[in-house]
């Protein structure tokens, strides 16, 4: 008994979980819509543009960095994709690869600005940030550039019933990840190196690569979810993401994913993007003011990182 | 100063222990600068296999920039190492662990937040066959296999391998390094002030699996400022002083207050 209460309170998912399960009850109960076949649609359409993003950001905390830029990058990549097929005439495939090496450019620099100066993450993705959105304003000139009819779009955005293809695109992208994290010597190779750094070059792991490969992994799949938003509305917006990076931190740490690195799981990213997505919408159903969103999400946040200190301590006080 | 000078020589040079034919490690007048400071001035040192080592000095002297060299942290500016007889580049701790050195830091190369099991085994983890450019699955059957015995060579029964190490006291955390050189044959232990932080009893502990290696050939070099650390266990003492061996003595030829007076 004692083991399996240990077990369980050493994984900071769980509580999370236990957290998703009310909210779900309690805004079922309070609002009859909220179960609803065609709510779940809505919410299950939502869900996947969040959830990619947190995959990436959290993978990249476990790794013991930030990644404060994905909003704009979310903005940046289809926007260069759109406007490569409108503008410069490109195919479409080869503009979407061309808006997948803008991200992993963005991750490049991200990384390698971080590693080379030895300066804090949060402040290269912070000035980041700020310069992908002002480029994606500028390349815009302030408005949706007109969006080319010629785009896959079903393979990233269609309508499948219950839930778009950008959900089969989440799970694909969730189960490869897990695999990575949990089951391979690379995920073994993060959580080290960003645990304790010192510790994982002392065994020779070559931290620099690890990092720069979350940094670019995670700017990848912030294009990827920019793009599935895209073509989900049809249009390019140079606004599109703003307010996504910390709203797929804020996911990542309620799932148990720690500020300090080296703690998280692929559970927990799902969990978290699940919170933030069915408080936002039971919100709504429940009819209750949609402005306390962010109220919810900050409250919850900082609940989400007390609990997880104090579950933490307790299990380790259990021996 | 005169006094400095006179004690610093209070072994002639001549008098220093020289290598057997098969030593394990050997260096030869290692030097290393950094920018303007001449960390290391030509040392040196070596080490025979089954021999503990023990090698003290205050802070500054040079025993971490010498340590670090040996663990392929650092490179030297000039000089020669020979391992098992042959000439050796220590260009990354990947080499010098793959050739068989070990280190184990006062902080432990530990991951807090991880499992014993998969703290044995980072960077070295076992694969599941399919694998690209070196990254595959971890075998984590057997990374659970080898932890459990391990840790019974360390008395650490009553632990499974999947508690994570933020869970163990300093002294056991220290023994599963030690439980995790020994898994992969280390033919060289280097132990960088391993007892700092660790009660009494928790540091007689660490000096006995320390002693035990020497059953099984396995050579260590055992870093402290304190001689007292070391002294019980060591076969023999190398001091430093400003970057420069200043005496290299088997146990049998001096007693702890000649050293003592020796180095201090």
């Amino acid at each position: 008994m004692n083991s399996i209460a240990k077990a369980l309170l050493s994984r900071p998912e769980i509580s999370a979980l236990v957290m998703l399960i009310l909210v779900i009850i309690g805004f079922s109960l309070y609002a009859p819509q909220f179960l609803t076949y065609a709510n779940m649609r809505v919410t299950f359409f939502a869900f996947p543009e969040l959830g990619i993003v947190v995959l990436g950001v959290g993978i990249l905390m476990i790794a013991g960095e930030f990644d404060l830029s994905v909003g704009s990058v979310f903005a940046l990549s289809p926007l260069v994709m759109v406007i490569a097929v409108g503008r410069w005439g490109f195919d479409p495939f080869v503009a979407i690869a061309i808006g997948f090496l803008v991200a992993l450019f963005v991750g490049y620099l991200n990384g390698w600005i971080t590693l080379q100066f030895s300066i804090p993450s949060f402040v290269t993705t912070l000035g980041m940030m700020f310069m992908v959105r002002s480029v994606a304003v500028v390349l815009s000139g302030g408005f949706p550039p007109p969006f080319p009819v010629d785009f896959p779009i079903g393979i990233f955005v269609a309508d499948l019933g219950l839930f778009r293809a950008s959900m089969l695109w989440f799970a694909g992208f969730a189960v490869v990840l897990a695999v990575m994290l949990h089951f391979s010597n690379l995920g073994n190779w993060i959580y080290a190196t960003g645990g304790q750094p010192q510790a994982a070059s002392d065994m020779g792991i070559n931290t620099r690569r690890v990092k720069l490969f979350c940094f670019m992994l995670c700017s990848f799949l912030a294009g990827f979810a920019g793009m599935v938003t895209t073509f989900r509305l049809k249009s390019a917006l140079p606004a599109l993401g703003e307010g996504v990076e910390l709203q797929a931190i804020a996911a990542a740490v309620i799932g148990g994913t720690s500020l300090m690195g080296g703690i998280g799981s692929v559970i927990g990213f799902i969990v978290g993007t699940g919170l933030i997505r069915v408080i936002d919408n039971g919100l709504v159903m429940a009819r209750i003011d949609a402005n306390w969103f962010k109220f919810a999400i900050g409250a919850l946040t900082i609940l989400a990182v007390i609990l997880n200190m104090w579950v933490r301590r307790r299990a380790r006080a259990m021996h | 100063m005169t006094t400095e000078i006179l004690h610093e020589h209070a072994q002639p040079k001549r008098e220093f222990v020289t290598p057997s034919a098969n030593a394990l490690i050997r260096c030869e007048a290692l030097e290393k600068w950094y920018g303007s400071v001449h960390a290391l001035t030509g040392i040196d040192f070596h080490a025979e296999p089954g021999e503990i080592v023990g090698l003290v000095g205050d802070n500054g002297a040079g025993k971490s920039t010498l340590i670090k060299i040996l663990s392929g942290a650092e490179q030297q500016t000039s000089g020669r190492i020979f391992f098992d007889g042959k000439e050796v580049r220590l260009t990354s701790p990947k080499v010098a662990m793959h050739l068989g050195i070990e280190t184990i830091y006062q902080y432990t190369a530990m991951v807090p937040q991880m499992s014993i099991a998969r703290n044995m085994f980072i960077g070295r983890e076992p694969l599941t066959g399919f694998r690209i450019g070196g990254i595959g699955l971890m075998d984590q059957r057997a990374m659970v296999e080898h932890a459990t015995r391990s840790m019974t060579n360390i008395d650490l029964t009553r632990r499974s391998p999947n508690t994570t190490v933020e869970e163990l006291s300093g002294g056991q955390r220290q023994a599963v390094a030690i439980a995790r050189a020994m898994y992969f044959k280390s033919k060289l232990l280097i132990l960088d002030e391993p007892t700092n932080h660790l009660s009494v009893k928790e540091t007689n502990k660490v000096l006995d699996y320390v002693a035990s290696l020497k059953e099984q050939g396995i050579g260590s070099i055992f870093i402290s400022h304190n001689l007292h650390h070391i002294y019980p266990i060591a076969d023999r003492i190398v001091a430093m002083a400003r970057g420069a061996k200043i005496a290299d003595i088997r146990k049998t030829d001096t007693s702890i207050d000649d050293m003592t007076d020796m180095i201090v």
